[in-house]
This record gives structure tokens, sequence and C-alpha cells, in this order.
């Protein structure tokens, strides 16, 4: 009796486990996320890759906010037009509040009314990822700082925790404040945190983040911060960067050329 | 023992239904939170934590100072307070389910509350509060419940209650130092990254704790005719009056370090608080308040003659736990996220619904509280 009981059971179990299988293959959107970095690095060692970003503010156009139109729009980021609830993945904000510790005194005319972009630094010591009780947010393989929108309790210790004002909270039911659905990012619940995640789900289809493909001034560059020879370590090497925040051992993945 | 509770005389009653009344109007505010989602609140994308938090923060400090009844009688044999014990202990089980319902109350996705034990992080300083909370109410509640038992049997109260006992002491310190590295290791928030933090907050709380306690200690006497002894609270006024110099020598402390070193990020969380920025100045008569009547609260305990009179007494314990009150939940907590990580400065007003839930929270701990005294009061004045 137990015995036979036992054998329905596995079976059962296996053949649960094989449907789940099927239904992942079919579905796409079942299977979980994987990224594959040889689309952008020829060192395809799991581990070794860090998604950076190196925002050229001098060829960032006044007034122009397409990378920050197209972010929101690719992933359902809903907008409510008031700031106490607003959800922001990329924004743009005036220079000296994303740079606040840099001195200003007898400062250079370029730096008046300049406006640069700001979003999650994807950092390689992160204090949100270490704040949050649950693992609902984590740092990748490849860098990223993700989120876990099924896992997030809503505690908002990361928002606390993070130093860029980069995390949004879903004060309200996100759905309706949506303007045009997009169907290949899935919109989020009322109740947990989110920000901007480099487009993993772009970068799995061997594309660039939407901001930097908006981009009419080729202002942004994406690449392997940890690959010598890509293009983004290069301009890195020949160039004068700052990082928001250094004093603060974040090691932002964001750099600036100002 | 708990069928104590449920007999009382009319005030006992009316009392009891009035918490009834504020906690029902609670739930139905918790329920339009949990309906709409928490922009109902006056919290939002810079101020990201609000009067429930601040409301944790404070209770945190209540629960801890039962310590102070705990650690005189059963380390140091103060016989003095005997009957305040049991007080103190289930003070710190009302204020630490309190604490509990206010996280709740305060999360996005209170039905995934259990995900912190699912998925134990122990890097994340909630997930040893979380643990230093639940004990210690655990702890609190058996010991006490246990030894007041034994006393109602007649006999000594079992060898184990003495464990959880001394266990509860270094644990009370305990809840209140993971409460303060809740923000004390968070970069970019000046107000929090200082290493006082933990200090401090023992300091305040076993100022305003032990403040709690005498006032609990005069109502039970005049409502329940349960005498605490008038040298247990003369001692406890002793406490109360160096916690509370304490408290304010250690913010004073903050003050030198940041105007003296006068760099700008330790300078403007205070500088808001306390003398306004950029033109805002929402918190600056609240904190002068606090900062001023708690002052002067210490300044009226620290003096034998005036600690003594029962009015100025009962007047400084007010006094004090209001002033820390907003010190703690106002200012350390809401003022902390400003300025913003991105220098902006935005207000904060809680709404209708916040305060209800909080008030709701209040009167869920209130009610626990008078049972739980009720409780003692029928055991040890049966005779």
């Amino acid at each position: 009796m137990n015995q036979q009981r036992r054998e329905f059971l596995k079976r059962a179990g296996l053949a649960g486990l094989a449907g789940l299988g099927a239904v992942a293959g079919i579905i796409p959107t079942f299977a979980l996320e994987k990224t594959d970095p040889s689309v952008f690095s020829n060192r395809p060692v799991p581990g070794a890759t860090r998604w950076g970003m190196l925002i050229d503010t001098r060829k960032c156009r006044d007034g122009c906010d397409e990378c920050v139109a197209a972010c929101h729009r690719t992933h359902n980021v809903p907008d409510f037009g008031d700031s106490k609830n607003e959800i922001k993945w990329i924004w743009k904000a005036p220079y000296e509040k994303a740079f606040p510790t840099s001195s200003r005194q007898f400062g250079s005319r370029n730096l008046d009314g300049l406006e640069v972009l700001t979003l999650c630094n994807h950092c390689a010591e992160p204090p949100c990822t270490k704040a949050c009780p649950t693992k609902a947010t984590f740092r990748r393989w490849d860098g990223i700082v993700a989120m876990d929108y099924h896992r997030c309790i809503g505690c908002r210790f990361c928002m606390a925790a993070c130093p860029y004002g980069s995390r949004s909270f879903n004060w309200l039911d996100p759905r309706p404040a949506i303007e045009t659905y997009s169907p290949d990012y899935p919109t989020r619940e009322r109740g947990v945190v989110e920000k901007c995640n480099f487009c993993s789900e772009r970068l799995v289809k061997g594309l660039q983040p939407a901001c930097v493909e908006a981009c009419r001034g080729k202002a942004i560059t994406f690449g392997d911060l940890n690959d010598p020879e890509s293009a983004i370590r290069t301009m890195l090497a020949e160039n004068e960067t700052v990082q928001r925040k250094p004093e603060l051992g974040t090691l932002p993945s964001v750099f600036y050329i100002i | 023992m708990i069928e104590k509770a449920l007999k009382g005389n009319r005030t006992y009653w009316s009392w009891v239904a009035l918490l009834c009344v504020i906690i029902a109007a609670g739930l139905s505010a918790w329920s339009r939170q949990l309906n709409l989602g928490l922009g109902v609140t006056g919290m939002g994308r810079d101020i990201s934590w609000g009067i429930y938090i601040a409301q944790f923060t404070f209770l945190v400090g209540v629960a801890a100072s039962a310590v102070m009844v705990v650690l005189p009688y059963y380390l140091h044999n103060q016989k003095a307070f005997s009957k305040i014990v049991i007080v103190g202990e289930f003070l710190a089980v009302s204020a630490a389910a309190m604490c509990m319902l206010f996280i709740l109350a305060d999360m996005g996705k209170p039905q995934r509350v259990l995900n912190v034990l699912r998925y134990p992080s122990p890097r994340s300083m909630v997930f040893w509060d979380v643990l230093a909370l639940n004990g210690y109410l655990l702890l609190n509640l058996v010991g006490g419940w246990a030894v007041l038992g034994a006393e109602r049997k007649g006999v000594p109260p079992a060898p184990w209650t003495r464990a959880l006992i001394y266990l509860s002491i270094p644990w009370a310190f305990s809840i209140h130092t993971v409460t303060a590295f809740l923000y004390a290791g968070l970069p970019g928030r000046h107000l929090w990254l200082t290493a006082v933090l933990a200090p401090r907050f023992l300091a305040s709380a076993f100022a305003a704790g032990t403040a709690v306690l005498i006032l609990l200690a005069f109502i039970l006497k005049k409502r329940a005719g349960y005498d605490v002894g008038g040298e247990a609270v003369r001692k406890l006024a002793v406490l109360c009056a160096y916690a509370g110099t304490a408290n304010f020598f250690l913010l004073g402390t903050e003050f030198f370090t940041a105007f003296y070193s006068n760099v700008p990020g330790h300078m403007h969380s205070l500088q808001h608080l306390y003398f306004g920025l950029h033109g805002h100045a929402q918190f600056v008569p609240w904190m002068w308040l606090s900062l001023l009547s708690g002052l002067g609260a210490v300044a009226v305990l620290l003096s034998p003659a005036l600690r003594s009179s029962t009015p100025w007494l009962l007047g400084a314990c007010s006094v004090l736990v209001f002033s820390i009150w907003i010190d703690k939940g106002v200012g350390l907590v809401i003022g902390g996220f400003l300025p913003t990580p991105l220098e902006e400065i935005v207000d904060y007003v809680p709404t209708v619904t916040e305060i209800g839930v909080t008030l709701g929270i209040w009167a869920v701990g209130l009610l626990l509280l008078t049972m739980l005294l009720k409780v003692v009061v029928d055991v040890r004045t049966r005779d």
C-alpha cells in the first residue's frame, strides 16, 4: 500500500516537473531569463562580465529626453504626474544635484544649467542589495543589480540605502498609469520597488539598452567594463571621467564625461 | 490566568471598549491602505518612510527599557523593583508587539512578510531585527507570565525562568542596537551615518522608557489600586534623569562634530531640522519644542526637590516622553531622508488614513498592555 503510494507520488512529481518544463519551453516568459555575454564580449566566461555605461554629457542635447521616453515606454513605467508617487528609471537632473559634492566655487561656465542623465549605477558594492531582507534585489553574475518583483516585500529598505535616489516604489497600482503598454517587459504590481535593470531583457536578445539605442547624439556607450578591449574601456582610458559620489565606496558602473 | 483580563468593573470595560473602537477605525484605515496602496499615506519617492517607521523606532526603545527594572532587580537584587519588574516586562511585550504591527503596516506587500524567513539574508539588518524583536517579545512574555503564574500558585518560579530573564538583559541592549544599525550603516544618509546612533538610541530609550514606566506606576496606583512602591518610582526617576542627560549629551556631540568640522554633508540634515535649509523649515518648530522641553524635563528630574514632588515628576516624565518621541520619530527617521540624495528638500505630512492606522496600532498595544496588567493586578491583589 505504502509502496504504491510512494510510487504514485514519485510519478506524479516527475510528471509535474515535466509539465512545468514543457510550459517553460512553449511559453518563453516562463523560462528563466538568461543573458548571453558572448553577444557583447569576446570573453564569454561567466562571472567575468561587468556591464557598465559611459555617458558623454557633451553630446547629450539640451531639452532632449528621448532616452528617458524610450526607457519608460519599453519598461511600462507608469506616469502619475506628481513627484510624490513618481516612478523613474532614468531621468535628467541638474549637474549640481547629480554631483552634490563636486566643487562649484568659481566653476566652469559649461556647468551652468547642465543637465545630466541619472539612473541606477549598478554598483559593484551595492548598499541596496546588502540592505534587502529577502534578496529580492541582488547583484547578478554580470554586474547588473536586478530586482525580483515577486519576492520584494515592499519594505523600501533598498530605497533608504541607495545614495543616488535611483529606486522607486509603486505607491499606487501602476497599471492604469501606463500610457502605451509594451508587451516586451512585465508590468509591476503596487507595493514593490523597481529601478533600471540595464535592459537585461534586451541584452538576452543581443540588443543594446533602450536608452543607448534611442540616443541620437550617441552620448551613451554601453559595454563590458571587465573587457580591456571593449569600446567603453578604451573611452575610459582616453578620457577624464567621473562617477557619482565615489567617496561612498559603492563603485558605480556608470561613468560620466562632463 | 488570562481569564482575569475578562473580568472587570465598568471603568475597565469602558476603557477596553474605547480601545476597540479605535482599533476598528484603524482596521478600516488599514483596509483602505491595502486596497489602494501606500500612496494613501504622506510618504513618497523621497521620504519613503514616515510615521509608521518613526513609531517603530520609538517603541523599540520603550520595549528595551524593561531592562532598566529587570537588570537592577535580578542582577543587583534591588528589592525595591520587585513589584514593577513585571510591569516593565509586560510593557516590553506590548511595545514589541506594536513594533511588529508598525513594520507590517509599512510594508508594500504584507502578505509576503514570511519571505524574510524563507530567504534569510544575514547581511541585511532587518533580518537580525526581526529575530531580535520576536525573541525579545517571547522572552519577556514567557518569563513574566511564568513568574506570575508561579506566584499565583504560591510556589517559587521554575529555574528556567531565571535563565530566560538573564538572557533578556543583553537581548534588550541588542534590540535597540540592531535597530540603530538599520540606519547607521547606510552610506549617503548623513544624519544616520554616525557611530553614536546606537548609544543615543539606548540613552533615549532608557529615558523615555523609564518615564513611561513611572507614568504607568501612577496610573496603576490611582486606577487599579496597585502600588509599586515609592522607592521604585524614586529610583526610576533618578535613572530617567541620567539617561535623559546622556541622550542630550550625545545629541550635543552630533552638533559639535557636524558644525565644527564644517563638512556640508554632515551639517545639512541638522541644519534642515533645527534651522531650515533652502527655505524649508517644516521641522524647525518641532525640533526646538523637543529640544527645549526635553532639556527642561531633564533639569526637573535632576533636581531632587522637584522630582520628589508628584506633579513635577509626572509633568517632567510626560514632557520627556513627548520630547523624545518627536526627536526620534519625526526628527531622526523622517528628517534622515532630507536633503534627499539629489540635495532636494521635500515636505511630508501624514494623511488621515496614515494617522488612523497609527492610532489603531497604538490602541492594539494599549489593549494588550491593559489586559496583561489586569492579570498582574488581579494576581497580586487578590487577597
